[in-house]
């Protein structure tokens, strides 16, 4: 009754005249005598709509970068052979090293204490939460710079450093604080810590990211605990906190530049050092600028990879990398490379 | 010492419930609860949402402790053990050992989504049985295959229907050749047309001589597959019998009144 109606509905309509060269369509039994063909589109050519603004849009920006281009290669006083000169010195190359140093030592040290931390947080016993808790607190409160200089200058508060049983006389062993917290130790020290107390945020949410779910089904199957998180739990909170993660990372490599102050001698610290006696500020800051660009860069890359390999089964199937793009795409269009068919 | 009543090897797989009693807060959700299950037995509790059905479920591998009463499994009991006169909590590792032998199937899947269908079932074997790695994937092969899912061993869940991944997630469960079967609402996040795929995989398991306990909103397939219903309201039983007794001459006024809302005929619009 209703497919009758509609049969109506539609035979109201304007029908297109269909163009002549049309097959004729098959008309379907079961409509009886009713029937009346559908109107065939298949001849028409398809044109994309238009979008006028996108492409001023486009013009626009694209005047704006090529204007920075312009002024970035024609502006004398970036002194690009000043760069140039610089780029691989030595020295630079030197304080690029312990740049790197420090990043990977704090950045592992911290997200180690972090997870310990993420734990305890996560733990039953209110006094471990409360340590924990009372960790980020303090130095998520605390200016990094603060933190550092606290770190170098221990020898002032404590003048000597000993490992015994705390409340008696024994100790095991002594040392001077300052023999002990060199520039490098409280560097380390200090990025460790500050880095330990947001890691520990991330990954604790992380954890809380996975469905309650799947620790239940994994305690039915008798899946001891160590396994659940490392098996079960973490790879699944690794989608979480991997983001995350690498912005703190790459925070991290710009934020040892704070360590100038103890006059170690990374990355920024060796640029100044230099532009103090050549006067050429500008361009040896640039030479830093670019060594942080191209760290950041080499970061992302691993960051996409890594996420990649943590989104197995997360989505239906992966997306290609761009390096399996280029190469499907050279591998379609390389055959006949003058066919634009889009 | 503490297994002063050992089963029998015909009792495998025999459930005893007694005045379970389980609060959340202030809420009582089982008020002294008690039942039998007999080896091989399959069990059906219904009852409308929120009586303690699930909760009933979950205490018998201990994912919820109870308040009071006890559960054993073969005369054993879940989750403690008995020293001179105290029952003493088990360890973690100890109630691991016994969750071993009680499968369970949740309402959501709760499949491990970053695993296969084979390393999900196979993951239990290895770790909590310490199968090797060939074994328990030729195993998880079998089960596979036993739910009808063989040819998508290696598809992730998100890649599989909701009958799929329910059926991948009862093969997960068998895979430790459990005494008894926990199915929580199995096919209640399914699609309509999802849910036989579901239920038959279940049948057959009913005739294999496995416990099954099964909590569902299935109604004919509870009359179909049961050999007692258990009818739960309020945080306690109030009837149960043969599918028989229970469906078409029920005895409580409560058991009545729910029927007459779940058991209208189908195609009477």
């Amino acid at each position: 009754m209703s497919s009758a109606a509609t049969t109506v509905a539609q035979s109201q309509q304007p029908q297109p005249a269909p163009p002549a060269e049309t097959p004729p369509t098959t008309g379907r039994p079961e409509d009886g005598a009713a029937a009346r063909q559908a109107p065939d589109y298949s001849s028409y050519r398809v044109v994309a709509a238009k979008h006028p603004w996108r492409w001023v849009g486009t013009a626009v920006v694209a005047l704006g970068v090529l204007a920075v281009a312009w002024s970035l290669a024609t502006n004398p006083r970036w002194e690009w052979g000043v760069v140039a000169q610089w780029f691989t010195a030595q020295s630079v190359v030197n304080g690029l090293v312990e740049t790197l140093k420090l990043t990977a030592i704090s950045g592992i040290l911290g997200f180690v204490l972090g997870f310990v931390l993420a734990l305890m947080r996560l733990s039953a016993s209110p006094l471990l939460v409360s340590v924990s808790w009372t960790f980020s607190w303090i130095f998520r409160s605390t200016p990094l710079l603060v933190q550092m200089l606290l770190w170098y200058n221990l020898g002032y508060l404590y003048e000597k450093i000993s490992l015994g049983i705390p409340f008696t006389d024994v100790r095991f062993f002594e040392v001077q604080t300052t023999t002990l917290i060199s520039q490098f130790a409280a560097a380390v020290l200090g990025l460790t810590l500050n880095q330990a107390a947001y890691s520990a945020e991330i990954i604790r949410g992380g954890i809380l990211s996975v469905d309650q779910g799947q620790l239940e089904a994994a305690a039915a199957l008798g899946i001891p605990a160590w396994r659940r998180s490392t098996r079960i739990v973490l790879p699944q909170a690794m989608r979480a906190i991997l983001p995350t993660a690498f912005n703190e990372i790459i925070g991290l490599v710009k934020g040892t530049s704070i360590v100038y102050v103890l006059a170690y001698s990374e990355l920024f610290y060796t640029v100044q050092v230099i532009y103090n006696r050549t006067q050429q500020v500008l361009p040896l800051l640039l030479v830093a600028t670019l060594w942080y660009i191209v760290i950041t860069s080499v970061l992302s890359v691993f960051q996409y990879y890594i996420e990649r390999h943590y989104s197995k089964g997360a989505v239906r199937n992966l997306p290609l990398t761009p390096l399996q793009k280029a190469r499907k795409f050279f591998a379609t269009h390389a055959a006949v490379p003058t066919r634009r068919n889009f | 010492m503490t297994e002063t009543l050992t089963a029998p090897a015909a009792t495998r797989g025999l459930v005893e419930i007694t005045g379970v009693r389980k609060s959340f807060g202030a809420t009582e959700v089982l008020k002294g609860v008690s039942l039998t299950v007999e080896p091989g037995g399959v069990a059906v509790i219904v009852g409308p949402s929120g009586s303690g059905k699930s909760t009933l479920l979950r205490t018998i591998n201990h994912l919820e402790k109870v308040d009071g009463g006890h559960i054993t499994i073969d005369g054993q009991l879940v989750g403690y053990e008995i020293r001179g006169d105290r029952l003493h909590e088990l360890r973690e590792k100890a109630i691991l050992k016994q969750r071993t032998g009680i499968g369970m199937v949740f309402q959501n899947f709760n499949l491990f989504p970053h695993l296969t269908a084979l390393e999900n079932v196979a993951e239990a074997p290895m770790v909590a049985q310490g199968r090797s790695k060939a074994e328990a994937r030729r195993r998880g092969l079998e089960l596979l295959d036993r739910v009808g899912l063989k040819d998508r061993a290696d598809a992730y869940p998100r890649q599989l229907s909701g009958g799929q991944q329910q059926r991948v997630a009862i093969a997960r469960a068998l895979a430790l050749d459990p005494k008894i079967l926990l199915f929580d609402e199995p096919t209640s996040a399914l699609d309509p047309e999802l849910v036989n795929e579901v239920l038959d995989v279940i049948r057959e398991l009913a005739k294999s001589g496995t416990t099954l306990i099964i909590v569902t909103h299935e109604m004919g397939f509870a009359r179909d597959v049961a050999d007692t219903v258990v009818f739960m309201d309020q945080g306690q039983i109030v009837e149960k019998g043969t599918p028989q007794d229970i469906f078409s001459n029920p005895q409580e006024p409560r058991t009545r009144s729910f029927f007459s809302k779940v058991l209208e005929p189908a195609f009477n619009i």
